[in-house]
């Protein structure tokens, strides 16, 4: 029987968002290895949405922004979401490609696979801090990469859960690098199957 | 200045004239427009998931297609509408990510339209516009006033229908 999200503790809630803080740690370290700057992180937050709120969650649902999406197969399953909004998109590319070229709505070939890339790197990096952690098998699937409006990108994660319950469960962490250039928002959105293993593996007793 | 009311996702709404109805940035879902042009009553239901039979758990209406569009007939039925003069519009049904076809969740938009079309046409109500499917997210502004449905996307730019 899965654990409904109306039925985790409080206790359990900050047990998930030290998930969200060793996982997400270990990823803005990557990417501050990869754009060779420092990557700050805030301290995560743990979001159970109403699904009418959700396309809401970075504020404008119309904003462009893009979403680099990975599901998570193995031992927890759910999917992973990065967000960069379009400036810090262009801005990672630049400072990856050591140039100062990119700009506008369009990303070409080479741009995409940068970001996927580095969707790829994070995601890795996160899943094999909370592998590691939990002694749990967990792997990326090929990320994909989307550019359009926040709320239409915030949702796809949230369907998933549509046939589960009426909330949804973000663990959310924000980052940018010193000069605001790179910043964004990672999000780690658990199946609801995935709870009672997720709590099970840290050793909470339900 | 007339109203314009927000309809979030999994989420419904039913506007008299001359107000609007909007949900914005919707991707996979449906934005599900009825209108009865005499009445001029305007209804917006924001359809996550086709039907809730394969539902668990807690339960709002307005989340799938099967339970949400008569929900909202019945609603604007309570505003003065009647239900052989409503037709539909509808949008959205994107794929906004460009996984593999097999992922369930990835084809979500796809029957999404299809389950909308199929209860549409077993409640009689006639779809006289629709722009749905594609990769791009779409906000909408429904007019109780005339029934026009006008979509803005990024990249495809605005158009009424």
């Amino acid at each position: 029987m899965a654990i409904a999200i109306g039925d985790l503790k409080d206790n359990e809630l900050d047990i998930l968002k030290e998930i969200g803080n060793i996982g997400a740690g270990n990823a803005v370290t990557a990417l501050a290895k990869l754009l060779s700057t420092r990557v700050d992180m805030s301290v995560p937050r743990i979001k159970i949405l109403d699904f009418r709120d959700i396309p809401e969650i970075l504020g404008d649902p119309e904003m462009q922004v893009a979403g680099i999406l990975l599901g998570m197969n193995g031992d927890l399953t759910g999917s992973i979401l990065f967000i960069l909004r379009l400036e810090a998109a262009h801005a990672l590319i630049n400072i990856l490609m050591g140039r100062d070229i990119s700009q506008g709505i369009e990303f070409n070939e080479i741009e995409v696979s940068a970001l996927k890339e580095t969707g790829n790197i994070l995601a890795g990096s996160y899943l094999s801090a909370l592998s590691t952690m939990l002694n749990l098998n967990i792997t990326p699937s090929t990320p994909e990469l989307c550019i359009d409006m926040a709320g239409a990108i915030l949702s796809v994660p949230a369907i998933a859960f549509g046939s589960w319950g009426d909330r949804v469960l973000y663990i959310e962490n924000k980052f940018s690098d010193g000069n605001q250039d790179v910043g964004g928002e990672f999000f780690l959105i658990p199946d609801v199957q995935s709870y009672e293993e997720l709590l099970k593996a840290l050793g909470v007793v339900i | 200045m007339d109203n314009v009311i927000k309809v979030g996702m999994a989420d419904m709404n039913v506007a008299s004239c001359p107000d609007a109805l909007t949900t914005l940035g919707l991707g996979s879902c449906i934005g599900l427009c009825l209108y009865d042009s005499v009445a001029k009553v305007a209804g917006m239901v924001h359809i996550m998931l086709p039907y809730s039979s394969n539902g668990l758990g807690e339960n709002n209406p307005a989340k799938y297609a099967d339970t949400g569009i008569p929900l909202l007939i019945d609603k604007m039925e309570k505003k003065g509408a009647i239900k052989n003069r409503i037709n539909a519009k509808m949008a959205g049904g994107a794929q906004m990510f460009g996984f593999k076809p097999e992922n369930d969740i990835i084809q979500i938009g796809k029957k999404n339209v299809a389950a909308t079309k199929e209860l549409l046409y077993n409640l009689n109500i006639k779809i006289i516009a629709e722009d749905t499917g594609g990769n791009c997210g779409r906000t909408i502004e429904f007019y109780s006033s005339d029934g026009s449905l006008l979509i803005k996307t990024i990249g495809q730019g605005t158009k009424t229908i």
